[in-house]
């Protein structure tokens, strides 16, 4: 049973500079409990789809087709104050940046508070010892001092831990971290990642996991989604994504990704840009510009999806 | 935290001693004859050579400026020609009218500016928005004086509704018993509502003059650091987190915006305390606005200096207790020094 | 200014029509201030008690003041006065300021802490009552009006000057004209300062509607300005008796000319930046 799922969403921002086409057909599915990646250079609209999920997009957002829909509910049109009890109680989110993602000039053990007091019955004298619990559960040393720190007074590592405390603290069925370890040192990746992974699994959790790190997603996701300027291009288990990418891009991220012993000189990059997305005249494949396997049905043609083997999806005319 | 405020004491002492020199100066360096001017225009020159023997003019700068200090220490400013009184006696007896005047303005003034700056803030490109700018605009193009004038001229001779700006109150009433010398403070203290709503009723046109111009920059930086914060990371993660509307908006936004404003409280408190004079003149307030200017046209000159030195003296205090309050709002301000 | 700059001017222009109106109220402002006193109807100084305190009339477009003189004709002569006080003052700030924070920017240490210091002593008082502080020492003239406000202007210029200094003060091409051989001051006035000019020019603009509200707030109460000098702000005053009396236009017209200077100032400086800003540029 899906948790969470999106059929053909697509989205638009319009800006000064014309209409940005950010999400085109988008079709993703979360089921209880599995942890997806989703994969992608700068750019190709992972948090946005993320942020259209928990409708918390800019104003100037336009959701143009399709629809999200949540454990039953039709997010696209609930509420706003329907939504409000999904965000940090069912759904939560962390980001990247977490010093900047939290409130500065507020101590961390009552922001958390705050979320409690929001989503659950705590009484008033149960919410500071919840927080302290909330804290040790995401395994910060010395929870009751750390209960009255500012954000500045912490580390980049522990002020993603707090967020994480944020986001779990009311046991949401699914949690969505955005480059949850990019702004962290190599050591402290590890141990977040782990961390999450090993929440997610006590509390059966599904996770959605956005990350431009080939490798970070190949050590902690069940599936993979890899996505390229507002398109799914291709979607498969872990393993079968690596053993067999069926996506010229997918291939050619896979080879980009530095592995132990390789030398920087044997590594392979994609070339060109994402193109712009303000253009009218877009082709049907966003990649095909910068794709060696290229046909003329590329440009023209709606894409296709075709099933490579059981749960594995690739969106190309021409695929490995 | 005490820390914090001895350190912003150490750095409000320059600024003490600096101001204490410039109107030393200000004094000494008159051209001419400085014993003149203090002794006045109808001066005999015995008079002249009294004062001149006092103020120590025959001795060295050095000499002169540690006389000064002596005399600031022990409260001496000077006497007034006009009414032969010690200067400080007047002007402590002036003050609570211009403090009143000025509270009162900025209180008018925060009352109307935070808010209206928070819902432009919150309605982008809205009518609000859009008048909001132009208020701004406009309102730092008013000349204090003439506002005055023309609320005067509006409300007092047109419509009648404000009562006659002449002074600090009614003829027919007499003033509260002096607790702080507060009118509106003093009258609801001894519980005299009809007392209290005559002294607002004076109050009205001159604190409405006072606030109008500070309403300008106090709603464009309220409006301006609103717009940052609600753009900014943890804004989007209280959102993602179903914290409700009004939660995000104060606890998380307002808060946030709140600073910027306060540091611009320094600049107002500077427009207020100038233009005070000003709006006293126009509604006959007897503050010690009215009382310089008095002194001014009788060339009277040692309330002149009193006057420069107490509003400096002020100002310098108020700036200390912005930084404080800033330094409480924001627990940052330790680790930057 | 090359083609490329007049047709930006001229796409700011018609984006902004604001802007424009500005422009051209600035234009008329300037022409009375140079032709003022040959384009008054009557003489300001002239006074005709018989006539005193006429409503505005076909004879006396703004009417006539206490002393029969004809308003429109003292107001018009008034703008030279305020405009040159302004003006003057801000040339004269902004040399002084825009030197010391140059150097002060530049050059950083002791010269910076001095300069620093002076321009906190100043902004440690409120600024108009510095302002009344130096002509009742100095004296109750109107050079002196002029002093007063180019000193409360000073740390506004120092400031200013000095970020934009010190900002440019790496630059790759201060570091050439340095390895050219330039001593530098030489370096400071010839390739640094000409590149602070342009973000000045909207603070000198904003500056002078400012300094006209100063200059006519002194005169108000009695500072700097005597009768029967035609001087907006000493008009405001003049009339200030009257207006509760219901003879609203002494005070009502020199007032609204005074604001609609400034205004027009503040919405030119405004223009400006837009100009400046590159954000603006297609």
């Amino acid at each position: 049973m899906s948790l969470l799922e999106v059929r053909d969403l697509s989205l638009e921002f319009r800006t000064r500079s014309g209409t940005v086409r950010a999400l085109e057909h988008i079709n993703l599915e979360v089921v209880k409990g599995e942890t997806v990646g989703i994969v992608g250079e700068s750019g190709s609209g992972k948090s946005v789809l993320c942020f259209a999920v928990l409708r918390i997009l800019d104003a100037a957002a336009r959701i143009t087709s399709g629809s999200i829909a949540f454990a039953g509910m039709d997010v696209l049109r609930a509420s706003e104050s329907s939504l409000q009890q999904v965000r940090g109680r069912e759904i939560s989110m962390i980001f990247q940046n977490p010093r900047t993602a939290l409130n500065p000039i507020r101590r961390v053990g009552r922001q958390i508070e705050d979320v409690l007091a929001t989503h659950s019955a705590t009484l008033r004298e149960q919410l500071k010892p919840k927080a302290i619990e909330a804290l040790a559960k995401v395994r910060i040393p010395d929870p009751d001092r750390r209960y009255l720190a500012y954000p500045f007074e912490l580390s980049g590592g522990q002020c993603q831990r707090v967020m994480i405390a944020l986001a779990l603290a009311c046991d949401p069925q699914l949690l969505i971290a955005d480059e949850p370890t990019t702004g962290l040192d190599v050591t402290t990746q590890a141990a977040i990642m782990q961390l999450v992974s090993d929440l997610a699994r006590e509390r059966g959790m599904a996770t959605i996991l956005i990350t431009h790190d080939l490798a970070l997603a190949s050590e902690y996701c069940d599936r993979i989604v890899v996505m390229h300027a507002g398109h799914v291009v291709e979607t498969a288990p872990t393993a079968a994504l690596f053993r067999a990418p069926a996506h010229p891009y997918t291939a050619r991220l896979i080879a980009s990704t530095p592995a132990p012993g390789q030398s920087i000189a044997t590594l392979a990059s994609v070339p060109g840009n994402l193109p712009d997305l303000r253009r009218a005249d877009l082709p049907s494949c966003r990649f095909q510009e910068r794709c060696e396997r290229a046909l003329p049905e590329c440009v023209t043609d709606g894409l296709p999806t075709t099933i490579a083997d059981s749960g594995h999806l690739v969106r190309c005319f021409n695929p490995l | 935290m005490i820390g914090l405020v001895l350190k912003r004491l150490a750095g409000a002492l320059p600024n003490v001693i600096g101001v204490v020199i410039v109107t030393f100066l200000l004094t000494r360096a008159l051209p001419g004859d400085p014993a003149a001017y203090f002794a006045g225009p109808s001066a005999t020159t015995e008079a002249i050579q009294q004062i001149r023997a006092s103020l120590g003019l025959d001795k060295s700068l050095a000499q002169q400026f540690a006389l000064y200090l002596r005399d600031l220490a022990k409260g001496d400013l000077g006497n007034s020609l006009s009414t032969g009184q010690p200067v400080l006696t007047e002007i402590r007896q002036r003050l609570p009218a211009s403090l009143e005047l000025t509270l009162c303005g900025l209180v008018l003034a925060l009352s109307v500016a935070v808010p209206l700056g928070i819902l432009a803030a919150t309605r982008p490109g809205s009518w609000i928005d859009h008048l909001c700018r132009l208020l701004a605009t406009a309102g730092v193009s008013l000349p204090t004086f003439f506002t005055g004038l023309l609320l005067a001229y509006v409300f007092y001779f047109l419509l009648g509704v404000a009562p006659s700006p002449l002074g600090r109150i009614d003829v027919a009433f007499s003033p509260p018993p002096a607790v702080t010398g507060l009118y509106l403070v003093d009258s609801l203290l001894a519980r005299d509502a009809a007392l209290f709503r005559a002294t607002a009723g004076q109050l009205a046109l001159p604190a409405a003059t006072l606030g109008l111009f500070v309403m300008a920059p106090l709603m464009r930086m309220t409006r301006a650091s609103m717009l940052g914060v609600l753009s900014s990371e943890f804004i989007r993660t209280a959102r993602a987190s179903g914290l409700p509307r009004m939660k995000v908006l104060y606890a998380y936004a307002f808060r946030n915006a709140l600073l910027p404003v306060v540091t611009t409280l320094g600049m107002v408190f500077s427009f207020l305390l100038g233009s005070n004079v000003l709006v006293e003149k126009v509604f006959a307030w007897p503050g010690i606005g009215s009382y310089v200017i008095e002194a001014l046209v009788a060339s009277d000159y040692a309330p002149v200096q009193g006057f420069v030195l107490t509003m400096a003296l002020l100002y310098v205090a108020l700036n200390l207790a912005i930084d404080v309050l800033y330094g409480f709002i924001d627990p940052r301000v330790g680790i930057e020094g | 200014m090359n083609a490329a700059t007049l047709r930006h001017v001229r796409y700011v222009a018609t984006q902004n029509p604001v802007t424009l109106a500005a422009f051209l109220m600035f234009s008329v402002l300037v022409l009375l201030a140079l032709a003022g006193p040959w384009i008054a109807p009557y003489d300001p100084l002239a006074s005709d008690t018989a006539n005193a305190l006429n409503p505005p009339s076909v004879r006396n477009w703004f009417g006539t003041d206490a002393l029969g003189r004809d308003i429109l004709s003292r107001i018009m002569v008034a703008a030279r006065l305020d405009f040159g006080i302004a003006v003057s003052a801000v040339a004269v700030s902004f040399a002084i300021g825009a030197t010391l924070g140059s150097l002060a920017g530049f050059f950083g240490g002791w010269a910076d802490r001095i300069i620093a210091r002076i321009a906190d002593t100043i902004m440690a008082f409120p600024l108009f009552v510095l302002a009344m502080g130096i002509v009742a020492a100095l004296g109750n003239t109107v050079a002196n009006i002029v002093l007063a406000t180019a000193i409360i202007n000073l740390p506004f210029y120092i400031r200013v000057s000095r970020a934009e200094v010190n900002v440019r003060r790496n630059a790759g091409y201060v570091e050439a004209a340095r390895l050219a051989g330039n001593s530098d001051l030489r370096v400071l006035a010839l390739h640094v300062f000409p590149n602070v000019l342009p973000p000045m020019m909207v603070q000198i603009s904003l500056n002078m509607g400012w300094a006209i509200l100063n200059a006519a707030g002194l005169s108000f109460i009695g500072l700097g300005v005597r009768p029967p000098q035609a001087e907006w702000g000493i008009m405001v005053a003049e009339g200030a008796t009257y207006i509760i009396s219901g003879e609203w236009w002494v005070a009502l017209f020199p007032g609204a000319v005074l604001m609609l200077a400034v205004f027009t100032f503040n919405l030119l400086g405004d223009g400006l930046r837009d100009v400046m800003d590159p954000r603006m540029r297609t």
